[in-house]
This record gives C-alpha cells, sequence and structure tokens, in this order.
C-alpha cells in the first residue's frame, strides 16, 4: 500500500467509527425522548393541570401545585439571578477587562459552573434552611440563583466581548458617556447573545432536583408562601417516580414530560437567537 | 525638524512639541510633532504604514483615553485651549471633533436613528427639528434619495459605502468644527470611494477636516494640504499641489516617487 491509499484508509475509518459514535448519542438522545413523549403523552390529561396532589388511588390528583411551585421557584431565581448576572458579566466585559479582580471573578465563575449541584444545595441548606429551623421556596430559589448566575454572567460576559471596539468607539467619539455606550450601543448589538444566555440558564436550574430536595423539599398541595416548604415538578417527578404505586408513577412521567418540554422549548428558542445571531 | 509650509489660513488645530506614547510601549509613537491644521480646509495624513498617522488622528479626540495609560505630552490647541489639559471635558470636545472610522460603523439600529444619535444624546428630543435635521444631515451626505423610503429599517442592510455616508451624516449632524477621517474609503469599491472623496470636498466649506490615507492619489485628489509622517514624526507639510510636485525633503520624494513605503 502507497502512502497515500494507506491516509485514504485511515481517513475512511477515523470517519465511519465518528459517525457511528454520533449516531449512537443521537440514538440514545431520541430513545429517551420517544419513551418520554409515549408515557407522558399518556399520563397527560387535563385533571393534571387543575388538581393537586394527592394520596395514591385518588382519581382526583394532579400536578397543579408542583408546577405552579416550579414557576414560583424558577421564576424568582430568575428575578435575581440575570439583572445580577448581567451586570456582572458587563462589569467583567465594560470596566474590568483584563484587571486582576475581572480576572479573578471569571475564574470563580468557572469553578461554580462545574460544581455539582447539590454542592450548592447543600451549602444552602446551611446558610439558610439550618438557620431558619425549616425548608422554604426562599432557599430553593437561592441555590438556583447560585447555579445560575456564573451561566448568564459569563454568556454576557463573551457576548459583550464580541461587540467590536470600533461600534463603541463611534459612540464615544459622538459624545456619548459611557453608561449611554453600554446600554444603547454594546446591550443592543449584543440583546440576542444575552437572551441565549438568559434561557439557557434558566433552562438549566429549571431541571435541578438534587440543590431543590436540600431547599424548597417538597409539599403534595399548592403552597404559594416562598416562607414554606415547596413542591416542585423535578422534586414531585423524583417522588412520584419512586413510589410504588402505580398511579403516581404515571404523574411522575406526566411531570417529566411538562418539563422536558418547557425546558426543550427554552432551548429551542436560545438557539434559535444564537442562529439569527450568527446568520447576521 | 520638519519643513513646514507658512498657512494664510485660520488654524483650526495646532499640534505643538506633541508626543504619544502607549501603554507599556517603551517609546513614544509620536514624537515631539508640530503641526498647522488649516481651517476650513483638507488635511490629508500619509506616510508608509506604522508611522503614527492613526496615531496622530486619534489625539485630536482623545479617543486613546478609552484605553488605560496611554500617555500624551506637548500640546494640541482647539479655540486657543490645550486639549490635552486634564480638565478637558471629553464629551464637549468630541461634540466639536468627529470621527469616521476605517470600517463603517452603522449601530445597530434603524437608519434614522443611527443619524438622530448625536442630536438625542445632546438631548433634542422634539420629534420635528430631530427630522429635519436627520433629513438634511442624510442630504448632505448624499444618501437621503437612496434611504429615504427605509429610514426605520435596520441600517446593517446598507450596503458598506452607504453605511460610510450614513457614518457621515451621523457625525455632521451634530454640526461639529473638525472631522477626522481614518482612511475611510479603505474597506469600499471605486465608485463608493469616489462618492465618499467628492463628499468629502464638498464638506470643507462646513468643517475643518483631516483624512488620513494610505493613498497618495487620494490625497492629491482631494486634499489642500498633505503631511508626510514618517517613524511618529512629520517630515514635510506643503500645499498639496506643491509638495507632490516639488516636495522640498528628499525623504518625501522618494516616498511619493514610491522609492519605499
Ligand atoms: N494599541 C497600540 N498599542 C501599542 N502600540 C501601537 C498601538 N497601535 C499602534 N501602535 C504602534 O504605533 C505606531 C503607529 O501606528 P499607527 O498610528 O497605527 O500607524 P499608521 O496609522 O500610520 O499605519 C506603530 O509602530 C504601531 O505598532
Ligand atoms: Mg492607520
Amino acid at each position: 500500500m502507497t502512502h497515500t491509499q494507506k491516509r485514504i484508509v485511515v481517513n475512511n475509518v477515523v470517519m465511519v467509527l465518528s459517525a457511528l459514535s454520533a449516531l449512537v448519542g443521537m440514538g440514545f438522545l431520541f430513545w429517551i425522548l420517544g419513551v418520554l413523549v409515549l408515557n407522558g403523552i399518556d399520563a397527560l390529561n387535563w385533571a393534571i393541570f387543575v388538581n393537586e396532589g394527592a394520596p395514591p388511588g385518588y382519581e382526583e390528583s394532579g400536578l397543579k401545585h408542583a408546577m405552579i411551585g416550579q414557576l414560583y421557584i424558577v421564576g424568582v431565581a430568575t428575578f435575581f439571578g440575570v439583572p445580577l448576572g448581567i451586570l456582572a458579566g458587563t462589569y467583567l466585559s465594560e470596566y474590568g477587562q483584563k484587571a486582576k479582580l475581572a480576572e479573578i471573578i471569571r475564574d470563580i465563575s468557572d469553578i461554580m459552573m462545574s460544581a455539582p449541584s447539590i454542592v450548592i444545595g447543600a451549602f444552602v441548606y446551611a446558610i439558610i434552611v439550618a438557620p431558619m429551623g425549616h425548608f422554604s421556596g426562599w432557599a430553593g430559589s437561592v441555590a438556583l440563583t447560585i447555579i445560575m448566575l456564573p451561566i448568564i454572567l459569563r454568556t454576557t460576559d463573551d457576548m459583550l466581548n464580541l461587540v467590536p471596539s470600533t461600534l463603541r468607539e463611534a459612540a464615544f467619539a459622538l459624545g456619548a458617556p459611557k453608561y449611554k455606550v453600554i446600554i444603547q450601543i454594546v446591550y443592543r448589538g449584543a440583546k440576542a447573545g444575552i437572551l441565549t444566555g438568559v434561557l439557557l440558564g434558566v433552562a438549566r436550574v429549571a431541571g435541578e432536583t438534587a440543590p431543590l430536595l436540600f431547599t424548597s423539599f417538597n409539599d403534595n398541595f399548592l403552597n404559594t408562601d416562598m416562607m414554606e416548604p415547596m413542591a416542585s415538578l423535578t422534586v414531585t417527578m423524583y417522588n412520584y417516580a419512586t413510589s410504588p404505586y402505580e398511579d403516581w408513577q404515571k404523574l411522575g412521567w406526566a411531570a417529566a414530560f411538562i418539563l422536558s418540554m418547557f425546558i426543550l422549548g427554552l432551548n429551542i428558542i436560545g438557539r434559535i437567537f444564537l442562529l439569527k445571531k450568527r446568520g447576521k | 525638524m520638519a519643513t513646514i509650509v507658512d498657512i494664510f489660513e485660520e488654524k483650526a488645530l495646532e499640534v505643538k512639541d506633541f508626543e504619544f506614547t502607549y501603554a507599556g510601549a517603551d517609546a513614544p509613537s509620536i514624537k515631539k510633532l508640530d503641526m498647522p491644521i488649516a481651517k476650513n480646509s483638507i488635511t490629508a495624513l500619509i506616510g508608509p504604514s506604522g508611522c503614527g498617522k492613526t496615531t496622530l488622528l486619534r489625539s485630536f479626540n482623545r479617543i486613546h483615553d478609552l484605553y488605560p495609560g496611554n500617555k500624551y505630552a506637548g500640546e494640541i490647541l482647539f479655540k486657543g485651549e490645550n486639549i490635552l489639559l486634564p480638565k478637558q471635558d471629553l464629551i464637549n470636545l468630541r461634540i466639536q471633533i468627529g470621527m469616521i472610522f476605517q470600517k463603517p460603523t452603522a449601530f445597530p439600529m434603524s437608519i434614522f436613528d443611527n443619524v438622530a444619535y448625536g442630536m438625542r444624546l445632546q438631548g433634542i428630543k422634539n420629534k420635528t427639528e430631530l427630522q429635519d435635521r436627520v433629513e438634511k444631515a442624510l442630504k448632505d451626505a448624499a444618501i437621503f434619495e437612496e434611504v429615504k423610503d427605509r429610514l426605520k429599517q435596520d441600517a446593517n442592510g446598507l450596503s458598506g459605502g452607504q453605511q460610510q455616508r450614513l457614518c457621515i451624516a451621523r457625525a455632521i449632524a451634530v454640526e461639529p468644527e473638525v472631522l477626522l477621517f481614518d482612511e475611510p474609503t479603505s474597506a469600499l469599491d471605486p465608485i463608493s470611494t469616489a462618492g465618499i472623496e467628492e463628499l468629502v470636498v464638498e464638506l470643507k466649506n462646513r468643517v475643518s477636516i483631516i483624512i488620513v490615507t494610505h493613498n497618495m492619489q487620494q490625497a492629491a485628489r482631494v486634499s489642500d494640504y498633505t503631511g508626510f509622517m514618517y517613524l511618529g514624526e512629520l517630515v514635510e507639510l506643503g500645499r498639496t499641489e506643491e509638495m507632490f510636485v516639488t516636495p522640498r525633503e528628499k525623504l518625501t520624494e522618494e516616498y511619493i516617487t514610491g522609492k519605499f513605503g
């Protein structure tokens, strides 16, 4: 075999292997989605959206409490996490640039991003749940805010950095003060990218279970008092799916389906924004 | 010492014993430079790449100040005041001394909002006034006819040449006294280039213009005065029609006859 022939063979082998690996990965993804959709749709009905949790065997049981609890916990986390993350990202990109403090914050947030979420749950348990003496929706939101923060901070930093510096200079050259350059020019130029970061950050925390087990815990009935333990789709799904009761397991599938569609939707919207930005 | 022709016009700017050092650089990029800039005229800056044309131009509106650690020395006089003094109000300075960049810098907003941007910064909110002045600026920048039906559309949909004229419209809308151009046509095709050159010449009745160009023909076509820079120094400043025919410095002659650069 000549050198060229050998290269062609190696090339083909590598191509086939990598294509196969991709197929295996995709296969599992569609398998999971398929099982989820089949069982989820089967378990889905109107009663789920109007009824709260009930003991096993009751006809009128649903997930309303978990869906509303989930919205509260994630909503409050978003309310605090998004502005904090965007402001911190703005500091890094527009003020800190290459300063020591900015580099340290970038490193810490990268470490936080890869920290297991259960560790953050345990941390919030120690600083909020233990002193208060009980679980609460607030504690859950705090845990999710901490998980969301580095994601939004880093994407904001990156996206603002993509805005060409000549655009900033052009605004300064017209006599704009710095805060107006940031708000009117830089944010506008990075709008789609920042929004993507926000959506991906929210999608990421919406699927968290472990940190909520330590913080907001659970409630089988509707509760909108953030000072009290609160249901979430993830923890409810965990409880119902691991229970021995068939009707609860079915509700678990429904919870998994609803949550997955929500997160999938956020992800797809996020990617669309990103694509639209790249297309320009 | 540079050879500097007598300037009979009033001076828009006067550079005196000026030095500029970038943050972290050991040596200044502009060295002991003296240069008068005539009012309501076009002064071209030419010279080989890296000789400091952009660096000098960006000193006139102190855009270098956006990056920490850059150092100025000497004086740049504008209306009798040294704009390099720490007390200089940079916002006020940049309203009076506008800048057009090498690549078009259309903001991510509509054509109208782009041109209105500088005026809105100055607090002009009156709709009819904004509309009138945007229209006038677009007309003065010879782009009104092309965009009048799509003022509300995103400025990034315009061609490179149109965007550059939009940037000129945006700059002249705030009625500056000086306009700085840094190779404004280097990213454009020949037809757009000719359009911008024509526009620059028309503008000199209202503003004093300094234009950096790596294209000697362009300098010869548009400018009244030409300054030749080399290694961070001004070698010669002369009337354009004289300097390209009878340069007084050997180095200038070698450069314009293409012996180096
Ligand atoms: N941001 C910067 N930091 C340090 N040195 C720079 C920077 N920009 C330009 N220089 C240096 O300053 C000198 C003049 O550059 P410049 O003004 O861009 O030249 P020109 O516009 O004539 O091509 C060059 O030696 C260049 O390397
Ligand atoms: Mg240059």
